[in-house]
């Protein structure tokens, strides 16, 4: 029963690293930028969600709510006003830039938050569980994993469904001849950095309840979400989620032997499928 | 021979400024050797501070600026070499010097299976593959409890204290052994800083060299001439992390304490040694020699204020790379063409050049 019960307590924590993953295999898919700042960006609005929540005295998921036009903005612009003047064929731009930012944005909230662990208070529902068959499970880590699904629905309907999809896909191939059809590249990477930021804050509200944060945190959640995409495949939502749930499985595996060895069985479990399948599990584009 | 003596071309790095910079850079050694006859302990804790970032900002300068290979997971061979170490004094019983030689030999072989792992991933995903390794190689040393596991150990006092040199440089300045090895370890640093930079500029200015600027600059043109891109960058990759891990482990033998969280750490190690390459300049090797000097300035200007000194680096990493991206250096010799350390090939010699061919 309990490798069961490891098995679907992993399943349900890949949720929350798919959570993670989810704006930056958006960002990663339509423009190739590695956002290395996507975990300081996650804490950033985690930070945000508990100011509202504290500060204002409102409910957590209100407080997301009213969080994700905020940090829509502030996506929207960092890709506007930063970030496209990085894109190109050299790589090296876009990394050091997001990296100085990871930097910046993390000593900017040890100023503004100190460097105390926090948690975004939700109630009663923190400690609830429900029981399925023999295995009980946790209401916060099960809605997670409903709101990883709902999220990569919905980024798969946004991509392929709408006209708003339709400029992604198009500027994601050929950049040039999508501008010439009267898209603007410049405004479509920045909506899908803001995009981006909104999973996030989704992801940002799920961390903060379940655990204990601080500024430090991020770049550990960026490699997680790294992890899962890179399993999953460049530019697959659905892998992206299978990458995630790959993760969090290893992840309780490990800790279930060992509780020291939970992050380093996640990274070996991404080192051995890098080792065979060096381009994911499901790749979509060619990169 | 003697058909075309009158009229021969020759290809030449130097340059007149370099030249002369050769003779100050000299003069500036000798100097730097001399410091302990003259600057306090604290003093020589700085200028080891600035040798080892500068000879770790060298190496992932010619790893990521002359290479294509940007790594954000360098610690793991600063870490590795220090843990080398550790225990190769601690385990083994053997001299701290020896342990540093140890963790450069134990950099180089750590780089093997992490090249391989890493070498599968192109551009973006290199990075991120490097800092995973990186993190792996952290937990993992993390669990070796003969070294203290996740809290770390220290180095003991007797085995610094007998460390090869240290009696005689007890002796000549008449110190105690605590200072004596800072004095030591300074000095390795320079030898290691002076050894580096001459060893990248002569690899630069190598047939390698130009293979590796090729590389950069057109991957496939490259390839179709026949330079053999992956092997190149394997070599640089390995005798990086042979480099990383001397000073890793030097670094250590002064701080003679050591932790996972510490040896591993991706600000001090990677974010440091990034800015002060992105801040003077990439793809330069005068780059990080005043990308250190910056960040010791700002690190001296800024230390009593705490995260804002990272915060302002960070902003200033970040315009640099925005409106600058050649850094500091690469503006500075973009108005005066000066170069310290040339690498391009210039044609000297041939028709405007009257009985030219004797001076080469």
């Amino acid at each position: 029963m309990s490798v069961l019960d490891t098995l679907i307590q992993g399943i349900l924590l890949g949720g929350l690293y798919t959570l993670f993953a989810a704006g930056l295999a958006l960002v990663f898919g339509i423009m190739r930028l590695v956002n290395l700042a996507h975990g300081d960006l996650i804490v950033m609005a985690a930070f945000l969600i508990l100011y509202l929540v504290t500060g204002l005295g409102l409910n957590p998921f209100v407080a997301a709510l009213i969080a994700m036009p905020v940090m829509f903005g502030i996506g929207w612009a960092l890709q506007y006003f930063v970030l496209n003047r990085t894109l190109g064929p050299d790589i090296l731009p876009p990394l050091l830039v997001t990296f100085g930012l990871s930097i910046v944005i993390q000593n900017g909230l040890l100023q503004g938050f100190s460097a105390d662990s926090r948690r975004i208070p939700i109630g009663p529902l923190e400690s609830a569980s429900i029981n399925l068959g023999p295995i009980a499970v946790g209401v916060m880590p099960l809605l997670t994993f409903a709101s990883a699904v709902l999220v990569i629905v919905a980024l798969n309907v946004i991509f392929y469904r709408t006209s708003l999809g339709r400029a992604f896909r198009a500027t994601s191939d050929d950049k040039v001849t999508a501008g010439l059809m009267g898209i603007r590249p410049d405004n479509i990477f920045a909506i899908a950095t803001g995009l981006a930021l909104v999973v996030a804050t989704i992801a940002a509200l799920y961390l903060g309840a379940r655990a204990n944060f601080d500024p430090t945190i991020g770049p550990a959640r960026l490699i997680y979400a790294f992890e899962a995409v890179i399993i999953g495949g460049l530019g697959s939502f659905w892998g992206t989620l299978v990458g995630g749930i790959i993760i969090g499985v290893a992840q309780t595996f490990g800790a279930s032997i060992n509780p020291e060895w939970q992050i380093l069985a996640g990274h070996v479990a991404f080192l051995i499928v890098l080792l065979f399948r060096p381009r994911g599990l499901f790749p979509r584009a060619v990169d | 021979m003697s058909l075309v003596s009158s009229n021969q071309w020759a290809v030449e790095t130097r340059t007149r400024a370099s030249s002369m910079f050769f003779v100050i850079a000299a003069v500036a050694v000798l100097i730097a050797f001399a410091a302990p006859f003259f600057l306090s302990r604290s003093g020589i804790q700085d200028l080891f501070f600035i040798l080892t970032m500068l000879v770790l900002a060298q190496c992932w300068n010619l790893l990521a600026g002359y290479a294509g290979l940007v790594s954000v997971g360098q610690q793991a061979f600063v870490g590795f070499g220090a843990y080398a170490m550790f225990a190769t004094v601690i385990l083994l019983g053997l001299d701290p010097l020896v342990g540093v030689l140890a963790g450069g030999l134990m950099g180089a072989l750590l780089a093997i299976p992490t090249g391989f792992f890493a070498f599968r991933l192109q551009g973006a995903y290199f990075a991120i593959g490097t800092w995973v390794i990186a993190e792996v190689v952290r937990l993992s040393m993390a669990q070796w409890k003969a070294l203290g596991g996740g809290t770390g150990t220290s180095l003991p006092t007797t085995a610094t204290r007998d460390m090869v040199g240290v009696k005689l440089v007890q002796d000549i300045f008449g110190v105690r052994s605590a200072q004596a090895v800072d004095i030591l370890c300074y000095w390795l640093a320079l030898i290691l800083a002076v050894a580096s930079v001459v060893f990248i500029y002569r690899l630069l200015r190598s047939r390698q060299g130009l293979g590796l600027a090729a590389v950069r600059d057109n991957t496939v043109a490259a390839r179709a001439v026949g330079v053999d891109a992956l092997r190149i960058k394997a070599a640089v990759y390995i005798i990086v992390a042979f480099i990383t891990g001397l000073v890793g482990a030097l670094i250590y033998v002064q701080k003679a304490r050591i932790s996972p969280d510490a040896a591993f750490a991706v600000t001090d190690w990677t974010a440091y040694v990034i800015f002060i390459v992105v801040i003077g300049g990439i793809g330069a090797i005068e780059g990080p020699i005043v990308g250190v000097l910056v960040l010791y300035l700002l690190q001296t200007l800024l230390a009593d204020y705490g995260s804002w000194y990272l915060l302002a680096l960070g902003l200033i990493g970040i315009a640099v790379m925005l409106f600058a991206p050649r850094g500091l250096w690469g503006l500075f010799t973009e108005r005066t063409g000066i170069q310290l350390f040339p690498v391009r090939r210039i044609l000297t010699g041939g028709t405007n050049k009257t009985n030219g061919g004797t001076n080469v």
